[in-house]
């Protein structure tokens, strides 16, 4: 076939071609109507039942276990008891410690637990990075700040019914949390300026934490057991403070994780979908601090679950943001009560900060996780 | 009724004017390729359609101002697949075609059958039925532009604003992926505004080229009429001939400065085109 000079029909280059190559891939028609419908990544029942059997197996134990065997028997005839009105096999002493520490301890851990997975695989999102975690922006330094100051300025008022200090780590989350937003914003509107403003937020309330700490060396104990975080002495106050924040939070993680979905092909593309990124990012990230402050107002830094659980989730059952949040709630949940079993068991009677558990256990299980992925990554 | 209309629209970022004065039109089901250099502003026109720069001017879609048009109803109508797309490697196939319907969903609202048969459509139309649960991370080059163009089909708008859609495709995949646009384009009067690097495939799948550089429009028309070796020259600092396939569409190649005329024929070919076509700088 030749193939002439333009505009002029005068050449002597020759090529040979094929007259119509079947392509690599040829436009194909409309699927077949009676075609199945493609499967699509959805949060089924089954997942559902398999995360709520799994956080009930492991609260049970939790509730079961402890330095005082109340006997498994008897404590599910006095859940019975409760539930029917009926007689308790449980002394009163035996009641108080089901009812007063366990019970409160456990659900607080299923709280925290969930709060701070899910806000880490809402940040995970938000970013769209695997490192982030839900103290990214600020909300650990802060609440770090806001506790230490108290302990330092006013120690006497950590027996008060409603102390200050869960107060000021609430606030000093929240406001580490405003800081890094704030500065984000006003050096742009992307991600990455944010994460950048969340770095130097945290670098620079560490350093105020650890000069108050240095100038006050006879706090320092008791700053850094709540640094390392723990539910021992969580009573139904601890649970009812935390649980509108979690309530809340999960409700709108729930239901943004197709938008999750959505962001994470970057801004651009997001907004040629009619998309709001902005917005978006907001509204999830407010829900996500709110939950971290108030669970961290309450039990302390506990570092690592937020990292590690939504990895899990991604790498075991799916990559969508519509499985990977919820179940990310409820894995959370489980890993933690499973912590604080460790927390309250290794030391027996004394207890471990469950903090040091969850980075300690959770860092080889999730090097586990990410070999047994090899391979089938998603 | 013309799909789309440009008139006098410049557009950029922050303070940076990238295109100024572009006055195009697009025809429904016609086919308008931006050709230029780097550079050029080419894509910050086809965002500037999208709505995702700043933009002055009027943009109209079909016979309606787009500044008109909320976020999601102007996503119903354009369908944008950048030239660098991000593809979560968390998601398989059919999520990730499934984020096209975004903009036909409320914010929290769940995709229906009739979205996931949409899907299904836009698979088999780009032969991704077999790779349908197969995980974004694990696609080849061409099999992930396939993706995007689904993700894009699926959206069901009326104008598609294609960046540079053959990147990365060697020439079976490429010309495949162009025959379903061209396809689509006349089956079902879709619209296409595509930026091509490649000129001779924007001449042949292309009604209308519009060369742009400097982000000005410098020449618009048929593709024999703005594929000159004179024009490319200029604009591109290019030099090259300018030859016609058996179909008549223009073919462009590039000319070597040094030509050795003794060392091949190929050599010798080229140098039997240069007196008459080719523009040297």
């Amino acid at each position: 076939m030749a193939m002439t000079a333009h505009p002029e029909p005068q050449s002597n280059l020759r090529t040979h071609s094929h007259p119509d190559p079947a392509p690599a891939s040829v436009p194909g028609p409309d699927a077949d109507p009676a075609a199945p419908l493609p499967a699509a990544t959805r949060l089924t029942a089954v997942h559902l039942l398999v995360a709520i059997a799994l956080l009930t197996g492991v609260v049970t134990g939790a509730v079961l276990f402890g330095a005082i065997d109340l006997g498994a028997f008897r404590v599910l005839a006095e859940v019975f008891a409760q539930l029917t009105g009926g007689t308790s096999p449980l002394s009163e002493r035996e009641a108080a410690i089901l009812w007063q520490l366990r019970v409160p301890r456990v659900v607080l851990a299923c709280l925290v637990g969930a709060a701070l997975a899910g806000s880490g695989a809402a940040f995970q999102g938000v970013f769209r990075n695997p490192m982030a975690d839900p103290y990214l922006l600020g909300a650990a330094s802060g609440a770090g700040l806001g506790a230490t100051l108290v302990m330092v300025i006013a120690p006497q008022t950590r027996d008060w019914l409603i102390g200050p200090l869960p107060v000021a780590a609430f606030v000093g989350a929240l406001g580490g949390v405003a800081l890094s937003w704030l500065i984000g914003r006003s050096a742009g509107n992307g991600t990455v300026t944010l994460v950048l403003a969340g770095v130097a937020v945290t670098s620079f309330l560490t350093a105020v934490s650890m000069f108050v700490q240095q100038t006050h060396v006879d706090s320092l104990r008791e700053v850094y057991a709540w640094l390392f975080g723990g539910v021992a002495t969580s009573g139904w106050r601890e649970v009812l403070v935390v649980l509108p924040y979690v309530v809340l939070a999960s409700a709108v993680l729930w239901g943004c994780g197709r938008l999750l979905d959505v962001l994470g092909l970057g801004d651009e593309e997001a907004r040629a979908l009619g998309l709001r990124p902005g917005r978006v990012r907001a509204a999830v990230l407010l829900a996500a601090s709110l939950a971290t402050a108030a669970a961290v107002a309450m039990t302390g830094l506990i570092g690592f679950v937020g990292f590690v659980v939504p990895h899990i989730v991604r790498r075991t059952v799916a990559g969508s943001y519509r499985v990977v949040l919820p179940l990310s709630l409820f894995v959370g949940a489980v890993f933690l009560v499973l912590a604080d079993i460790v927390a309250r068991t290794v030391l027996a009677p004394g207890e471990l900060p469950v903090g040091v558990v969850t980075a300690f256990t959770g860092a080889p299980f999730f090097a586990l996780v990410l070999r047994g992925s090899k391979g089938r990554q998603r | 009724m013309s799909t789309l209309e440009l008139r006098e629209v410049s557009a950029g970022y922050r303070d940076r004017t990238v295109v100024s004065g572009v006055t195009v039109t697009a025809g429904r089901g016609s086919w308008l390729a931006i050709i230029g250099p780097n550079g050029a502003g080419k894509s910050t026109l086809l965002k500037a359609v999208a709505g995702l720069v700043q933009c002055t001017g009027e943009v109209v879609l079909d016979g309606r101002p787009a500044a008109g048009l909320g976020h999601r109803e102007r996503a119903r109508a354009v369908g944008y697949a950048p030239q660098s797309p991000e593809l979560p490697e968390g998601l398989t196939v059919t999520d990730y075609v499934l984020l096209g319907r975004t903009p036909h969903l409320g914010p929290l609202a769940r995709e229906s059958g009739r979205d996931l048969r949409i899907v299904r459509d836009a698979l088999a139309r780009l032969d991704l039925d077999g790779l349908a649960g197969r995980s974004l991370r694990t696609l080849s080059g061409g099999e992930r532009q396939r993706a995007v163009l689904a993700r894009v089909l699926a959206q069901q708008a009326g104008l598609l604003l294609l960046d540079e859609p053959t990147t990365g495709l060697d020439i079976g995949h490429a010309q495949a992926l162009l025959d379903l646009v061209d396809r689509l384009r006349r089956d079902e009067g879709v619209t296409v505004v595509s930026t091509l690097h490649d000129l001779t495939l924007a001449a042949q799948y292309a009604d209308q080229v519009v060369l742009v550089d400097q982000g000005r429009v410098v020449a618009a028309g048929v593709p024999g009429r703005v594929l000159t070796p004179e024009l490319l020259a200029t604009h591109y600092d290019a030099r090259v001939s300018v030859l016609t396939a058996p179909d008549g569409s223009p073919v462009v190649a590039p000319v070597r400065r040094e030509v050795v005329a003794e060392a091949d024929p190929v050599s010798e070919a080229t140098a039997a085109l240069r007196p008459d076509s080719t523009v040297d700088q």
